[in-house]
């Protein structure tokens, strides 16, 4: 019974969110009741989000059992009959889908997540850590370093896709003796929640990766932009920060090597406009965060006016990867013009919801149906929202389009950060339009006319549309509003806001003109045009008068009930009170 | 640090807290940010009566600051209700029927999304993303998360609430 045993709980917003940490110290408590020497730690997130909460349990001949859905009640069990008495509760095992979820994967920036400590610097170090670091240090000149990853063809992993190894060698070239490296963590899109799970998984590789930056463009200060909403996160990166000081890994004279280097954490305030650079720079400044004009770039004129470089969280977690491995062996994943991998949050309607890193290039298709498991409930894909609200929606018939820059862009929507929202035949198209400029209208900074103006006209003829009383001019309008916006906005946010509307006008049509011309939301989601009725499956029990909030129903008992029109506020507390599927909706 | 001190105002927040902080930032112009933010974390809020008064202290004219709190979503200028109830209302959870849930806290609380109910007890307020998109629709109601809801479920949660007044 004597046998090295470590149990692994994943601890990471979403592990903690379905139960983890009650599982975590019921798993301490019963240790230490029990008397067992097992070794318990906490890790990040490994992406299988379905599945929290997750533990894993390690024995010493070096096999792994990942069980799911290990709530509180589970635990007993667990210790009793596997850690005790060595017998697997083949239930809960998920080890058979794990392997199948991450068989196509390829985890470069996750390579930690869920495997290490995230609070632990040890484990950083021992899974390889900061041998980038020393490397750079020993061997390679600032050039070399930004040639390394120039020929890796890194590409931000924040959007845009700008190659990374430019944007360094221009904050290298510009002059001056004071620049900036910054970390954007600011992870606004409402859907996304990779940079997240990477900082909170393996918050060092992010520290290392600002380190090889700061190297390479000659600077001696760096500033995580995170969150304020992710407190986990920053909570795990100030500790790194602080165990990275002890290690003389940050800080004066770094491993002995003349090279000095401090980070500060930022809390964003809540901003999505920020995730757009000079807005960031103008936050970090404590002003409103308001976008400027390029030129000049941030690489020229950035922080406090200084040459600043700005990457993703992403990015920087892949660049000692990269210097470690080698940028040949980064390229030979993906495609020729977007290498390497690229991290999704896979949600919506999807089985498998959670995060996966899979090689550029990868069809729609395998990443939804062979990793994703393909739709909940069987039910009848719809499309798939890339890149959140600046990007579009794709239909089926495009499952088959590669997932890189250059190909999604192409078909109207872009990579973004990297969310990946799957629909059915249950969401409605013109709502999802809707949904997103809503989004875009509040997080417009207000500063051009027409990302203002027109974020705020064009939801309003979308609101026109889904209440069934807009017309065939509508439609133009929105359109003509949609292009100009795109034009006449100066960042990133403005430019891409008509995105989504665009992309569903462009390959769902169908459902915005029946909204306008035949009153009918065929997802059912646009409560103006729904009717309840109820059927003959009524047998009258009256549950759905007792729910009914504005008294609509009305009915003797045992008889057929009936909803008054007029009434009714099409809350659907009747459909939920009905035990006979007797309200009809339509 | 929030022991009620001779300066504890009218308004009800101390000024004191508030110096504190201003000093703990050595009277940064360039920290209004991490200034505000920590004047909430102590007070709850930050008070309007106080933007001139940091202004002052930092030379900055208040309405750069009052620009800065009304332009982040994070700064509140009321305090809070006594319970919070965050709804998510990105993407994954938009889909999953999240608007749903919204209408239904709606109708227990009759605040929108945003308010704080007239007797302090509640503030309901929609966040994007909370990222947890798994578990959609998902409310963090006190600090504990509720996953996969539904109006149903809702309507306890929210019961649970009212009654532990």
């Amino acid at each position: 019974m004597e046998k090295k045993i470590t149990v692994r709980v994943g601890l990471s917003t979403c592990g903690i969110a379905a139960g983890g940490n009650k599982t975590y110290e019921k798993f301490g408590e019963m240790i230490f009741e029990r008397g067992l020497s097992v070794h318990l730690e906490k890790t990040g997130c490994i992406g299988l989000c379905y599945h929290e909460p997750m533990v894993d349990i390690l024995t010493d001949d070096g096999s792994i059992y990942t069980y799911g859905a290990v709530t509180e009640d589970k635990v007993a069990s667990l210790i009793d009959d596997h850690i005790i008495g060595g017998r697997v509760i083949s239930d809960l095992l998920i080890n058979e889908d794990k392997s199948k979820v991450t068989a196509r994967q390829v985890r470069i920036s996750l390579r930690n997540c869920g495997l290490i400590d995230p609070d632990s610097i040890e484990d950083y170090v021992n899974a390889d850590g900061y041998k980038a670091l020393q490397k750079i240090l020993n061997d390679m000149t600032p050039d070399k370093v930004i040639d390394e990853i120039t020929a890796s063809g890194l590409r931000g992993r924040g959007g845009a896709g700008f190659p990374t190894g430019f944007k360094w060698r221009a904050t290298r070239q510009s002059p001056g003796s004071i620049k900036y490296v910054v970390c954007n963590a600011d992870e606004g899109d409402p859907g996304a929640f990779m940079d997240r799970s990477i900082v909170e998984g393996d918050p060092h590789s992010v520290v290392e990766g600002m380190l090889i930056a700061g190297y390479a463009i000659g600077a001696q200060e760096g500033h995580i932009y995170i969150r304020a909403e992710y407190p986990l996160a920053i909570l795990r990166m100030q500790k790194a920060l602080d165990d990275a000081k002890k290690h003389k890994f940050l800080g004066e004279n770094i491993l002995d090597s003349g090279f000095c280097f401090n980070l500060k954490i930022k809390k964003g305030a809540g901003a999505f406009v920020c995730g757009e650079e000079t807005a960031l720079i103008a936050s970090l400044e404590g002003k409103r965060g308001m976008p400027l004009l390029k030129p000049p770039f941030p690489a020229q004129k950035g922080l406090w006016q200084k040459p600043t470089s700005i990457n993703n969280v992403e990015t920087f977690s892949i660049v000692p990867w990269i210097i470690r491995e080698g940028a040949k062996k980064f390229a030979s994943f993906g495609t020729a013009k977007s290498t390497g991998t690229k991290v999704f949050a896979l949600a919506g309607k999807v089985n498998k919801g959670g995060l996966v890193e899979v090689p550029m290039g990868m069809s729609l298709r395998d990443i939804i149906f062979d990793i994703g498991g393909g739709i909940q409930g069987g039910k009848k894909f719809k499309g798939v929202q890339l890149g959140g609200p600046s990007g579009g929606c794709l239909p089926e018939n495009l499952l088959d389009t590669p997932v890189d820059y250059d190909s999604l862009v192409q078909k109207g929507a872009m990579m973004g950060s990297g969310g990946m929202i799957v629909m059915d035949e249950t969401t409605c198209m013109v709502d999802m339009a809707r949904f997103f400029l809503n989004f875009t209208k509040d997080e417009s900074c207000g500063k051009c006319i027409h990302c203002r103006l027109g974020t705020k006209r064009m939801l309003e003829t979308l609101v026109l549309i889904t209440e069934g009383k807009a017309t065939a001019e509508d439609l133009a309008l929105l359109e003509e509003i949609a292009s100009n916006v795109k034009e006449g906005s100066l960042c990133g946010l403005g430019q891409t806001a008509p995105n989504p509307v665009l992309t569903t006008l462009r390959y769902f049509r169908h459902e915005y003109e029946e909204h306008i011309f035949d009153k009918k939301c065929r997802a059912k989601v646009c409560k103006s045009l729904l009717i309840f009725t109820i059927n003959e499956k009524c047998i009258g029990c009256g549950a759905c008068i007792k729910r009914c909030p504005v008294n609509a129903i009305t009915g003797e008992r045992r008889k057929l009930h009936v909803i008054d029109l007029e009434k009714c506020v099409k809350c659907g507390n009747c459909i939920e009170a009905c035990k006979f599927d007797a309200i009809l909706v339509e | 640090m929030s022991t009620i001190c001779d300066c504890y105002d009218k308004n009800g927040f101390s000024y004191c807290t508030i110096d504190e902080v201003l000093q703990k930032y050595s009277y940064d112009g360039n920290s209004i940010i991490p200034i505000l933010q920590e004047i909430q974390e102590n007070l709850g809020y930050v008070p309007k009566d106080s933007i001139e008064y940091i202004g002052g202290k930092l030379s900055v004219p208040p309405a750069r600051i009052y620009g800065v709190v009304t332009f982040y979503t994070q700064f509140r200028l009321k305090p809070r209700g006594k319970h919070s109830v965050m709804l998510c209302v990105g993407t994954a959870c938009h889909v999953g029927g999240a608007e749903k849930i919204s209408d239904c806290i709606t109708e227990e609380l009759s605040i929108e999304g945003g308010e704080t109910t007239d007797d302090g007890l509640v503030t309901f307020e929609k966040v994007a993303c909370i990222g947890c998109c798994s578990l959609a629709p998902v409310a963090i109601v006190d600090g504990e998360t509720y996953a996969k809801l539904t109006p149903d479920k809702t309507r306890k949660i929210i019961s649970k609430i009212k009654n532990s007044k």
